[in-house]
Order: structure tokens, then sequence, then C-alpha cells
């Protein structure tokens, strides 16, 4: 096949298209640029739109023998991932912009193109392991997996991918690198959000959304204090509220919910960020829309047995166990339990949750 | 494999490989006093002496350097600091829109840094920079110029200037002019003392030569103020040790290229206009941008640049990449990302079409199996690439 490979410039892309390679594939690399104006050298930034990530993807493509061309999509970046994501913020929701970018970029505006060049696929680095007859499950190192960011992908855009690493421990990956001569073998993972290197989410959006000043007020219904605009806060979140005055119990509070109209901040006790009801909008299936699953609703955890029910607009997922801290605007990805790997079954966007 | 991106780079001549590898064995440093040093002063004199007289220059007047880039930034800042000093009313830097970056970036800089105005003076629609605009220019801001820069040759659309028009121009002003002749010489008849410039900057791997050595030719009354300060080399205008091996093989390469244009422009001329005809033949919307192929003495011989409406050009260059055919899209980013070149948005193209342009640029190799090859694969190429770009914009 001809696959092109998508390399960001760290371990576990370069490894993959080499793996692509060896397999006997026809490899072309290519570097996403995403950022309109990438960090250069001098200013010694990292990030994943950094001109060293570039340098560094560039690098191995040539230790490998492969084509290697950056592909510029920095505008399509900005109006799919960026500004949703601060959009959603804006709104009083949680978005995850690795997943919306899967969806978009990588297996979107880049498949297409990929396909109208003559290329039959794009391979990642991704950790999941997907079956030629486009059964997704999660990948064989747990702490990697990676099928949730990949979860809402449809059948068609599934097609279209292959993930070399999805059998494979990091471990193995890294030492696989070294031995291959990839300089990227010690480069350390990334964690952050790639569009914002400096990790400080708040300032970003602070600088991109107007303040909307309103209350913060307690469950039962006293205002506590007072915010600059719901998008300084996540469902769940506990530091930085800016409340002078403890609780009356003296147990720490959380944010229970964010209201973007009445510009409200909720506030209350950990137990009452318990949610046993997901209404989830625009879901996907991979193939029969199932009735008893687990559901994850979070990249890292925030896993329940649960049982979804179809309803007008979307699905209501009922949890088996009460989750804590669900975020609206997070996916929900829907798993069937399985020894070889759990099958993503579909997803959906969690709408509101009930308790 | 068919190579046709000899603006960027060209292969080096034999004869001046040749003379790199002869010449690396041998110790020598020419500022030296003792025997070693004599021969390699010899050596390099000598090679000082072939360039000038390949390119009409005096051998005092060639200022041997690391290549283009170094030339036009010593040209640009060192006619600058020196003309300023000499009359602090002078502060303003004139370039062409469609210089390299070398010129360009080095005028910036001097307004950022150097309290300069960077005054563009713009091209026309086939990238010639106007002596008349030049004129109007300077009969506004005369006696505040410090030094102008206009290239001999574009390195994207392949324009000629009248170089020898501007010079006169702005020596009307008492004006500094310096020209990036790095796509020129070698290409194009070249007479430094003929033109009137005051400097202009020739590099080694254009024209045969090797990478890492070039000159600035420059006038003995062009007050032009150093860059690199140390042992006093090159009257005193560019330190460093010099380069023995590398100013001999550049001094082969000169001679040789210089020494060859007619018959090079001729079997050059041939060979483009062929591929441009047969290219447009296949994809009947491509235009060629730059002077029309009927005016040949205003264009560099061995360019061709073309635009594919609809393409994007990293599409075009990968798909040809992949049939083994080796072009340009002109300009990139030191992230590799491809962007519209200035020079084609100075020329007045839209974006997209010059997002959707290649160069294919021949040298002394080429062949008329390179043209072949090129008209082979250019119809598939253009029509996939116009998948490609339909895909992008649904998507």
């Amino acid at each position: 096949m001809r696959v092109l490979a998508a390399m960001s410039g760290g371990v576990d892309s370069a490894v993959a298209a080499a793996r692509l390679r060896d397999a006997g594939h026809d490899v072309t690399g290519v570097h996403l640029a995403l950022s309109a104006k990438p960090a250069t050298m001098r200013e010694g930034a990292r990030g994943c739109c950094s001109v060293e990530d570039s340098r560094d993807a560039r690098r191995c493509a040539d230790v490998l023998d492969i084509p290697f061309y950056v592909w510029d999509m920095a505008a399509r970046f900005r109006d799919d991932v960026v500004e949703p994501f601060v959009a959603e913020y804006a709104a009083g929701r949680t978005p995850n912009p690795c997943l919306r970018c899967n969806e978009k970029i990588k297996f979107s505006a880049v498949l297409e193109r990929a396909r109208a060049l003559g290329f039959d696929a794009v391979g990642t680095g991704h950790y999941a392991r997907l079956s030629s007859g486009g059964v997704l499950r999660r990948a064989a190192d747990p702490d990697k997996d990676q099928s949730y960011v990949l979860g809402v992908l449809r059948p068609d855009q599934l097609s279209g991918a292959i993930f070399p690493l999805g059998a494979s421990p990091k471990t193995e990956v890294r030492a696989e690198a070294a031995e291959r001569g990839l300089v990227v073998a010690e480069k350390p993972d990334s964690h952050d959000i790639c569009f914002i290197p400096s990790g400080d989410t708040r300032g970003f959006l602070g600088e991109r959304i107007d303040d909307a000043p309103g209350e913060m007020v307690d469950t039962a219904g006293e205002v506590v204090g007072h915010h600059r605009g719901v998008h300084d806060f996540t469902v769940g979140q506990r530091h930085g509220l800016g409340i002078r005055r403890p609780a009356p119990d003296g147990r720490p509070r959380y944010v229970l919910s964010l209201e973007p109209v009445s510009r409200t901040v909720r506030v209350g006790p950990a137990e009452e960020l318990d949610v046993t009801v997901l209404h989830c909008a625009a879901p996907v299936w991979l193939g029969e829309v199932p009735t008893d699953c687990v559901v994850q609703v979070r990249a890292h955890g925030g896993l329940s047995a649960a049982t979804v029910r179809v309803v007008d607009d979307g699905v209501d997922v009922a949890l088996a166990e009460p989750l804590r801290g669900v975020a609206p605007g997070q996916a929900a990805v829907f798993y069937r339990p399985d020894s070889g790997g759990d099958v993503v079954l579909g997803s959906a966007t969690i709408a509101a949750t009930s308790r | 494999m068919t190579y046709l991106d000899h603006a960027a780079t060209t292969p080096m001549l034999p004869e001046a490989a040749a003379t790199l590898t002869e010449a690396l064995g041998r110790v020598g440093n020419a500022s030296s006093l003792h025997s070693a040093g004599r021969r390699a002063r010899r050596a390099v004199e000598e090679s000082r002496e072939t360039i000038a007289e390949a390119v009409g220059a005096l051998p005092s007047e060639v200022v041997l350097a690391t290549g283009g880039t170094e030339a036009d930034n010593l040209a640009l800042k060192g006619l600058y600091w020196a003309r300023r000093a000499a009359d602090p009313r002078r502060t303003r830097v004139v370039v062409s829109a469609a210089e390299h970056h070398a010129v360009l970036d080095a005028g910036e800089w001097l307004a950022e840094h150097e309290d300069a105005v960077l005054d563009v003076l713009p091209v026309d629609p086939e990238g010639r920079a106007d002596p008349a605009a030049l004129k109007a220019l300077l009969a506004d801001h005369g006696d505040e110029v410090a030094v102008v820069s206009v290239m001999w040759a574009n390195n994207e659309v392949g324009t000629v200037n009248d170089v020898a028009a501007l010079a006169e121009v702005a020596h009307s002003c008492g004006v500094p002019i310096h020209t990036d002749a790095v796509q020129a010489v070698g290409a194009v008849p070249v007479d430094f003392a003929a033109s009137g410039v005051d400097a202009l900057s020739l590099t080694g791997h254009k024209l045969g030569g090797p990478v890492g050595v070039g000159a600035l030719l420059l006038r003995r009354d062009a007050a032009c103020t150093p860059l690199l300060h140390g042992g006093g080399q090159e009257r005193d205008v560019r330190s460093g040790t010099l380069d023995v091996p590398g100013t001999m093989s550049l001094a082969t390469a000169v001679r040789a290229a210089v020494a060859d244009v007619s018959r090079r422009t001729t079997v050059l001329t041939a060979l483009r206009d062929d591929l441009v005809a047969r290219v447009v033949t296949a994809v009947p919307d491509a235009r060629l941008n730059g002077v029309p192929l009927d005016r040949p003495g205003e264009r560099l011989p061995g360019n061709a640049h073309l635009s594919f409406p609809g393409c994007e050009g990293d599409s075009l260059l990968m798909l040809l990449d992949a049939r083994g055919i080796e072009c340009s899209t002109g300009s990139a980013c030191t992230a590799g990302v491809a962007r519209p070149s200035h020079v084609l948005l100075a020329m007045g193209l839209d974006e997209d079409l010059a997002r959707g342009s290649l160069r294919f640029s021949l040298g002394h190799n080429s062949t008329a199996a390179d043209v072949d090859a090129v008209v082979e694969a250019i119809g598939p190429v253009v029509e996939r690439a116009r998948r490609a770009g339909d895909a992008l914009a649904r998507s």
C-alpha cells in the first residue's frame, strides 16, 4: 500500500513510520504544521508545532530513507480545532482538542488529501489496535492506550487509518527507536495541549475570551464569590476557585456546573459531583447500537458499566456506578469488554449530566 | 533522476571538483610568511585574478566570502553603515520587492536595529524593477538614501533587471548600488565594471563551484564597514583565514562557467522553451510567470516558472518527486512550510495562483531527456494535485 505516515517529530510516530516501511508499504512522511507562527529554534521553544519538532521528524524520515514533506494545516487547525476549543470553554464546556484533531484534521483533511494524492491510508503513532476489518480496540499498553481520542472516528475514517504501535508497550517502542538509530528515542512524551506549549490553558483562554463576570453560588443558592468568566473553570475543579470563606462544614468545594447564560458557577461538596446519567449528542456508531457496554468519559480513567438508550436528540447513558466530575463537552466513548482488547463501539458528546 | 533545481544548487563542474580535491591535501595559510604560506597566497591571488577577469572586475575588487548570503549582508549593512557615518542624513535603504531574503531580511534588520528606513521598490508584473520608479523615489529622497540593492536576475522567475540603468539612476543621486548576481554569473553575461554597480554578490555553488565560497565584488572607492573583525584579510573588509582550496575551485568554476555562457544560453534556451511549450500543451491553463519567451535576453535561459491553477505547489512537488523529478516551489520558510512566494505576490499574482507554482531550473548538465520526463509526468500530476486541492476545499 501507499501509506502517508504522519510524523510529529516524536518517538511514537517515527517508529510507526519505520514499521510501516518494514512491512513493505510505500511510505511517505508528512509533518503537519499546525501553528501559523511556529516557534523558531532561536526562541528555544518546544511544543508540537515547533520548528525543532519539524526538524526531528525530517531527521527521522531521512534515517528511514523515506520522502518527507511538511503540510501546512495551520488554517484548518485554527478553524476546526483551536477556535471550537475556545468557543466550547466560553460556552461552559470542556472540550478535548486531541480528539477533535483526529476527527477533523488527521483523519479528515489529511486523509482526504492523501487519498486524492494516491495514498491508501494514513499511519500514525497512536496506541490503539485496529484490525483490517475496522475493529478498533484498546492498545496492549494500558498506560498508553489512545483508543479514547480515536473513538470519534467514523468507519470511513478508520478504513483509511493504520496504527502500527497498538500491540506494543511504550518501553519497547523507545528501545526500537534507539536500535533503529532514531535520534528521538529519548525525547520526552508530550503532555500539554500542543497549541498551548506553556501549559497555561487559562491564560490562553483569557487572551481570547472576553471577561463575563458572574457569581459563584453554593448548593444552598448563597453567593460565595465572584469570577471573571465561566471559561476559567472545569466541572470537578477544586483549586483556584478564589473563594475566601471556607465552607461552613470545612470541607473542600468543587465546581459542580457552569451556566454561561446566567454566568453562574455552582460549587459544592465532592459527593454532589457524582452523576448517574449522561445525556449525549451526535452519536457515532461503528456497528450495532449497543445496550450494555462500558463507557469512558475522559482521556484517562472515568469508566463505568452503562446502559445506552437511544432518545430523540442522541443517547441517554445510565451508569451502573456513579462517575465523579463528568464535564459536558467531553466525549463518551463506548466499549465492549474483550480479553483481546476492549472493542470501541462508538462515541457521543456529553451534553449534560444528571445525578 | 531528473534534476531541474539548478537555481537551488547545481552539480560541481568536474574541473572545479578536481581543483578542490587536489588542493585539499596541501597546507598553507595565505597570511603566513613562510613558503607554505607564500604558495597558498599565490594560489589565492591567482584565483582572485581569474575571478576578476571573468566578471570584468579588478583583482583588488574581489572580496572573498562564504557565499551569497554573506556577500549580500556585507554589502547592505557595510555600505549602509559607511554611508550613514559619512552623512548622518542618509538612513534610507532601497531594495526591490523581488529580492532574495538575504537582501530583504538584511534590509529589515537595518530598519529594526539600525534606525534605517526601508523603501521597497515595487516590481512590474514580469518581476522587473523599473529604473523610472527608482528615479522617482530618489527624486523625493535622494539625499536620504544610503544604499540601493536590486538583484541582477531573480532566483524564482528568472527576470533579468537592467542593472546598468538602475546604477546610473542611483549614481545620479550619489547613492551606492549593490546587486545580487548570484543567479546571473555563469548564466548571462555579467561585467562588473560596465554595469557601473558599486558592489556585486556571487557564489560558487550556483555556477558549478563548491558550496561555502563566494565573493562580494566591491569597488575600491565604495566605503564599506566590515561585519567580521579579526585578522584584517580582504582589505580589512572581511577578516578570516582564506579558504585556499575553495577559492581555487571557485575560480576554476567561474572561469569555466563564464566561458561557456554563450553556448549554454543557446542550449538551455532551446530546452527551456521546449519544456514550457510542451507543458502548456499538456496542461492548457498553466501559465508562465515572468518575462515571455519571445524576449529571451530579459530572462535567465534555464528558468521556467509556471503556475497551475487549482493545485497546491507542494502537492505538485511531492507527486513529481515520487516520479523522480526534482524541482522547487520557490520559497520555503524555516519550518519547511510552503508559503506563497513574496516575489509572485509582488508581481501581482493572487495567493492561490502563487501557491500553485513550480520552478524548473535547468543547468549545465540538463538534457532533452529531462524535459521529456517532465512533459510525460506533468499532465497526470496536475490532474491528481487538482483532485487533492478539491478534496481539501471540500473536507
